[in-house]
C-alpha cells in the first residue's frame, strides 16, 4: 500500500490517508473448486432443494423490477414463492434497463465464426481489465445461451434473418458476432419480456406488486435481512414488509453524478442503506464513460443522452488544432487545420479505441481549450464527430439506412442536422462496475440479503463490455439468484417476526426520523442545487482521470456540502401526499455519503485500470498502467459508521485460466 | 424566450383542481419542455411554493413515465414523448396549457401525476406469453419468418405512456391493447394462448372504464413511437375469431 504525507484538511490519526482503516481480508468467497467448466454445476447440485409445498410458505421480497429483479421476481413466482416486488416507478415497466440499445450477448455460436463459453467468459475477464472474478464470469458466459431460448419463447422479437433464424451483429470491440438484438431498443424489448412474466404472476397471486414504492430501510434481525421499510410514494405512509429474505435489484448510482445517462430516479438508496446496515460496498470508484453521448446544452441540463457507439465505425472524430478555430462554423475549418486526435495517436485503432480511452483523450483535448460547442462554465466540452467523409463514401440513403434512428435523435436533441453540420459528442456517466460485495451465490455480507444485476459488483471488473450489462441482469435474474436463493430459504422455515419486534419499531422509527427531519430543516438551497453542486464535485475529481490531491480535495469539498445539505437544505409540501422534492431529497442525502466513499476507493487505488485512471499511473506516453502485484483484488469497504473510517476488506482475485496482460491500442 | 404556462394544479386524488398561471422568462431554446418545468420549479421552490408534480424518468423517449396535454395535445406538437419535445418547438409570447392526461381510467394523483395501473392490470389479464424460465426450447427450433418478425417488434415498440389514450375522445386503450396482440399474436409463441389472450383483455380494458374505439385515429397520430391504427383491426379480427370459437 502507497502511503503519502497528503491528507484531508481534517485527518483521522492511524487512518491510511487520513480517511480510511484496513480490516481482515476477504478469504472464501464460497465460489467451489474444481474445472471452471464444472463449478456451476457442482453450485447448483450442492445448493438444498426446498419442496413445492414448503415454497408457498417462504417469502422474499424483491427491490427493483428491472432485467436483474422483475427477472427474479417472475421466476420465484413460477417457483412458488411468495414474492412482494417493489418499484420506485409508477409500472414496474418502465426500470431503466429499459433504456439500454445495443444488445445482449451470448455464446450461441450460431455464426460458427469461432465463438464458445470459454471465449465469452476470456473476452469479459480481459475486457474487465482482469478486476473481475473468474468463476463468476465463467458462469455468466455459460447461461448467457439459456437467456436467448427463455427470451425467445416469452415472445421478445430479436432481429432475424430472411430464413427466420436469429441475427448476430459485432459489438464492443469484439472479432466474433454474438450479440443479439432487437434494432436500437434491445433493453426495451427483454424488459417487456421479463415485465410480462411478472405480471403474468401477479396475475396467478405468487407475486405482490408495489408500484410508486420507494425502499428506505433494510430490517436486519438476529444479523439476517428479514424485511425492508419503504415509503408509499402517493399517499406518503411508512410501511414495513417482513419476508424470510431480501434482494436487492436496484440498479446503478451513476446519478452521483448529477449528469448521467442514468433515468432521473435512478439512485443508491437502496444499496446505501444496506451498506450502512452492514453490506460491503465493492469497488465503489469503477465507473464508465461512455464516449459517444450528445453534450450539455447549458446549466438547465438535467440529464445527458446516449448515442450507441456504432457511430464510431463510420464518424471521424475531430477538434480545430488552433483553439481560435473553435467559435467557427467546422464547415469552414479546412482540413490541414483539423486534428484527428485518436487517428493521430492510435493509428492502428484509430476511432475505435475502448469506451475508456476515447473518453479520456475527448477531455484531454477540451481541457486544453480546443473543445467545440456552447461554453458551460470555463470551457467548451464538446469534439466533432463528422459524417462528411461517410456520405460521400455511401450516399446519404445508405448512411441513413445504417445510423437513421440516432441521427433523428441527435437532430431532435440539438436542432442541428448532422447531415449537414458534424454532430457533437462528449463522455457521459453510463454504468457503475462498482456495487454491493456478493459471494458465488449473489449474497452479500449480510445473511439473507442477496444483490444482482449492476446493484452488485461480480462481473464487470474495472470495465464493462458492450451488451454485457443485460446478458448479467438477465443471467442473475432468471438462472442464478433462484438456485442460490433456494440454497438459503431452504433452511427454513424461520422464526417468526412481528412488526413489534425491536429492530422493526427501530428500523421504521429512523425512517420517520429521516423524513421528518428532511422537511424541517427550511433552509434556502433546492435538493437540485446540492445534486448539481456534488455533481460537479465527482465529475471533475473522480470522473475520467483521478489524481491524489484531487481526490483529497474532493473528499473534503463533500464533506463541507453534506455538513451544509443537513443545514440548509429546502424541501417543501408534506409527507403525507405525493412529493418529489422529498423523495430526492432522501437520494441526494445518500449519493452525498456514497460519493465520498467513491473517492476514497479512487484515492486507495494507486493503478489505473479500466474505467479508473489515475494521473499518477501511467506509462511515458500516458496511457493507463495497472500494478497487478498490488491491487489486484476487489476492494470491499465496511461501513464504519457516521463519524468513523470506511474499513477495507481486500479479497485478492486469482487467475487458474486467464493470462493478466496490459492493454494496448496504440 | 418568455412564455405564459397555463399548468393544473390539484393537490391530491380528491381535490378540486384549477389552472393557475405562471409567466416564465429567458427560456432557451435548447431546453427540453421538462427542463423548461424543472426551472419552473426552482423559481417556486425558492418562493416557498411547492413545486408542480410531474412524472418523467429516463427522459429519453423510452420508458414511458412522461406524458402531458400540452395545449390540448398528447405530448405536444411534435409526434415524440414529452422528454423528447424541446422548446424550440415554441416561440416567444406563447401561451401554454399543461394538464394531465384526461381519462377516467387515468385517475389524477396530483398536479399532472396520473395512476396507470389499469395499464398494468389488462397485461396482468393476458398480455404474456406462459413460458416459465428454465422451460424454454433451443431459440433456433422455431424459425419466425423476418416480415413477422418486424411487425411484432413494430408493435412491441409500444412504451405504455398512454398517449394513446388521452388523445382518444373515448378515452379508449384500444391501440395499446392491439399492439400487444400483434405483437403476440404475430410470433408462432404466441399462438397456444391467442384467443384467450384477446378475450381477457378486452373485458379487462372494459371493466377499467376506458372507452369504446369508433376509428377516429387520434391515437394513432399522438403516438410518440408511430403504432399504426391497424393493430386495432388485427385486435377487432382476434376478438371475433376468438368469440366465434367460442373462447
Amino acid at each position: 500500500m502507497t502511503t503519502t504525507s497528503t491528507t484531508p484538511s481534517s485527518p483521522v490519526p492511524g487512518l491510511v490517508h487520513g480517511v480510511y482503516a484496513e480490516g481482515e481480508p476477504i478469504r472464501d468467497t464460497k465460489a467451489p473448486a474444481g474445472p471452471i467448466d464444472r463449478r456451476w454445476n457442482t453450485r447448483k447440485f450442492e445448493a438444498s432443494l426446498v419442496n413445492p409445498a414448503n415454497r408457498r410458505k417462504l417469502s422474499v421480497i424483491i427491490v427493483g423490477t428491472g432485467l436483474a429483479g422483475g427477472a427474479a421476481a417472475a421466476t420465484l413466482g413460477e417457483a412458488g414463492y411468495q414474492v412482494k416486488s417493489f418499484c420506485y416507478q409508477d409500472s414496474p415497466r418502465r426500470a431503466h434497463s429499459i433504456a439500454a440499445q445495443g444488445g445482449i450477448n451470448a455464446a450461441k455460436n450460431y455464426k460458427e465464426d469461432g465463438d464458445s463459453v470459454y471465449r465469452l467468459f476470456y473476452d469479459t475477464v480481459k475486457g474487465g481489465d482482469y478486476r473481475s472474478r473468474e468463476s463468476n464470469v465463467y458462469r455468466l458466459a455459460e447461461v448467457s445461451t439459456n437467456i436467448i431460448d427463455q427470451c425467445v419463447a416469452q415472445g421478445v422479437p430479436f432481429a432475424r434473418e430472411y430464413g427466420g433464424l436469429l441475427d448476430n451483429r459485432s459489438f464492443g470491440g469484439v472479432q466474433v458476432s454474438r450479440t443479439f438484438y432487437a434494432r436500437g431498443q434491445t433493453g426495451q424489448q427483454l424488459l417487456i419480456g421479463a415485465y410480462q412474466a411478472l405480471e403474468r404472476q401477479v396475475a396467478a397471486g405468487t407475486v405482490e406488486m408495489f408500484s410508486r414504492h420507494e425502499m428506505l430501510e433494510v430490517v436486519v434481525v438476529d444479523g439476517q435481512a428479514r424485511g425492508i421499510i419503504a415509503r408509499d410514494l402517493v399517499t406518503g405512509e411508512i410501511e414495513t414488509h417482513l419476508a424470510d429474505a431480501v434482494v436487492l435489484a436496484s440498479g446503478g448510482y451513476g446519478n452521483v453524478f448529477y449528469l448521467s445517462t442514468n433515468a432521473m430516479g435512478s439512485n443508491v438508496t437502496a444499496t446505501w442503506r444496506a451498506h450502512r446496515k452492514g453490506a460491503h460496498f465493492a469497488n465503489p470508484c469503477y465507473t464508465q464513460i461512455h464516449p459517444t453521448c450528445i453534450p450539455v446544452a447549458g446549466e438547465h441540463q438535467s440529464k445527458l443522452t446516449l448515442m450507441s457507439e456504432s457511430l464510431r465505425n463510420d464518424g471521424r472524430i475531430w477538434v480545430p488544432k488552433n483553439a481560435a478555430d473553435c467559435e467557427k462554423d467546422p464547415r469552414q475549418i479546412p482540413e490541414e487545420d483539423r486534428d484527428y486526435y485518436l487517428e493521430r495517436i492510435y493509428p492502428s485503432f484509430g476511432n475505435l479505441v475502448p469506451r475508456d480511452i476515447a473518453s479520456r483523450q475527448a477531455k484531454n483535448v477540451c481541457d486544453e481549450g480546443r473543445g467545440v460547442g456552447p461554453k458551460v462554465g470555463d470551457f467548451r466540452r464538446g469534439v466533432y464527430l463528422d459524417f462528411t467523409d461517410a456520405l460521400k463514401r455511401m450516399s446519404a440513403e445508405a448512411v441513413a439506412e445504417k445510423y437513421g434512428n440516432l441521427l433523428d435523435m441527435y437532430q431532435r436533441i440539438t436542432g442541428e442536422n448532422p447531415y449537414e453540420v458534424p454532430m457533437r459528442i462528449y463522455p457521459a456517466v453510463h454504468y457503475t462496475m462498482g456495487g454491493l460485495w456478493v459471494d458465488y451465490d449473489l449474497q452479500s455480507s449480510i445473511p439473507g440479503l442477496f444483490v444482482t444485476g449492476e446493484a452488485n459488483f461480480s462481473d464487470h471488473g474495472a470495465n464493462r463490455l458492450g451488451a454485457s450489462a443485460l446478458m448479467q441482469g438477465l443471467a442473475d435474474g432468471y438462472f442464478v439468484l433462484p438456485h442460490t436463493i433456494r440454497d438459503y430459504l431452504a433452511k427454513g422455515p424461520f422464526p417468526k417476526l412481528e412488526e413489534s419486534h425491536e429492530a422493526v419499531v427501530e428500523a421504521r422509527a429512523s425512517v420517520d426520523a429521516r423524513v421528518a427531519k428532511f422537511l424541517s430543516i427550511n433552509g434556502d438551497r433546492s435538493v437540485d442545487s446540492f445534486h448539481k453542486e456534488l455533481g460537479n464535485i465527482m465529475w471533475e475529481f473522480c470522473g475520467m482521470e483521478r489524481s491524489e490531491e484531487g481526490l483529497l480535495k474532493a473528499i473534503d469539498l463533500i464533506r463541507g456540502l453534506r455538513d451544509e445539505f443537513w443545514r440548509n437544505v429546502k424541501v417543501l409540501g408534506s409527507a403525507d401526499t405525493l412529493n418529489q422534492s422529498l423523495e430526492k431529497a432522501g437520494r441526494v442525502a445518500d449519493f452525498l455519503e456514497l460519493g465520498e466513499l467513491m473517492c476514497i476507493d479512487a484515492l486507495h487505488r494507486r493503478e489505473s485500470c479500466g474505467g479508473h485512471f489515475r494521473a499518477e499511473s501511467q506509462t511515458e506516453d500516458g496511457e493507463a498502467l495497472r500494478h497487478d502485484d498490488e491491487y489486484a483484488y476487489v476492494a470491499a469497504w465496511e461501513w464504519g459508521g457516521q463519524d468513523g473510517a470506511p474499513v477495507l476488506h481486500k479479497e485478492d482475485l486469482v487467475y487458474e485460466f486467464v493470462e493478466m496482460k496490459q492493454r494496448s491500442y496504440k | 424566450m418568455n412564455l405564459t404556462l397555463k399548468i393544473w394544479r390539484q393537490s391530491g386524488p380528491k381535490a378540486k383542481g384549477e389552472m393557475v398561471t405562471y409567466p416564465v422568462t429567458d427560456i432557451s431554446e435548447d431546453m427540453s419542455f421538462l427542463e423548461m418545468l424543472d426551472v419552473l420549479n426552482e423559481q417556486l421552490n425558492a418562493r416557498g411554493e411547492e413545486p408542480i408534480a410531474f412524472d418523467s424518468d429516463c427522459r429519453e423517449g423510452i420508458c414511458g413515465m412522461c406524458g402531458l396535454m400540452i395545449s390540448g395535445k398528447a405530448h405536444g406538437p411534435e409526434v415524440t414523448t414529452t422528454c423528447q419535445l424541446h422548446m424550440r418547438s415554441f416561440s416567444d409570447g406563447d401561451e401554454i396549457t399543461i394538464e394531465p392526461w384526461r381519462a377516467d381510467a387515468f385517475p389524477v394523483i396530483k398536479d399532472l401525476v396520473v395512476d396507470r395501473g389499469s395499464f398494468d392490470r389488462i397485461i396482468q389479464a393476458g398480455g404474456f406469453i406462459s413460458a416459465n424460465t428454465g422451460s424454454a426450447p433451443e431459440a433456433h427450433s422455431v424459425p419466425v419468418p423476418k416480415p413477422k418478425a418486424d411487425r411484432a417488434f413494430m408493435a412491441a415498440a409500444c412504451i405504455g405512456c398512454g398517449a394513446c389514450v388521452a388523445a382518444c375522445p373515448n378515452a379508449s386503450g384500444m391501440l395499446f391493447m392491439g399492439a400487444k396482440i400483434t405483437h403476440l399474436g404475430e410470433l408462432p409463441q404466441g399462438q397456444p394462448e391467442r384467443d384467450a389472450r384477446v378475450v381477457n383483455m378486452v373485458t379487462q380494458h372494459d371493466h377499467e372504464g376506458f372507452g369504446g374505439c369508433t376509428n377516429i385515429g387520434e391515437c394513432s397520430s399522438a403516438c410518440p413511437k408511430e403504432i399504426p391504427l391497424d393493430v386495432i383491426n388485427q385486435l377487432n379480427k382476434d376478438l371475433r375469431g376468438a368469440l366465434m370459437r367460442g373462447e
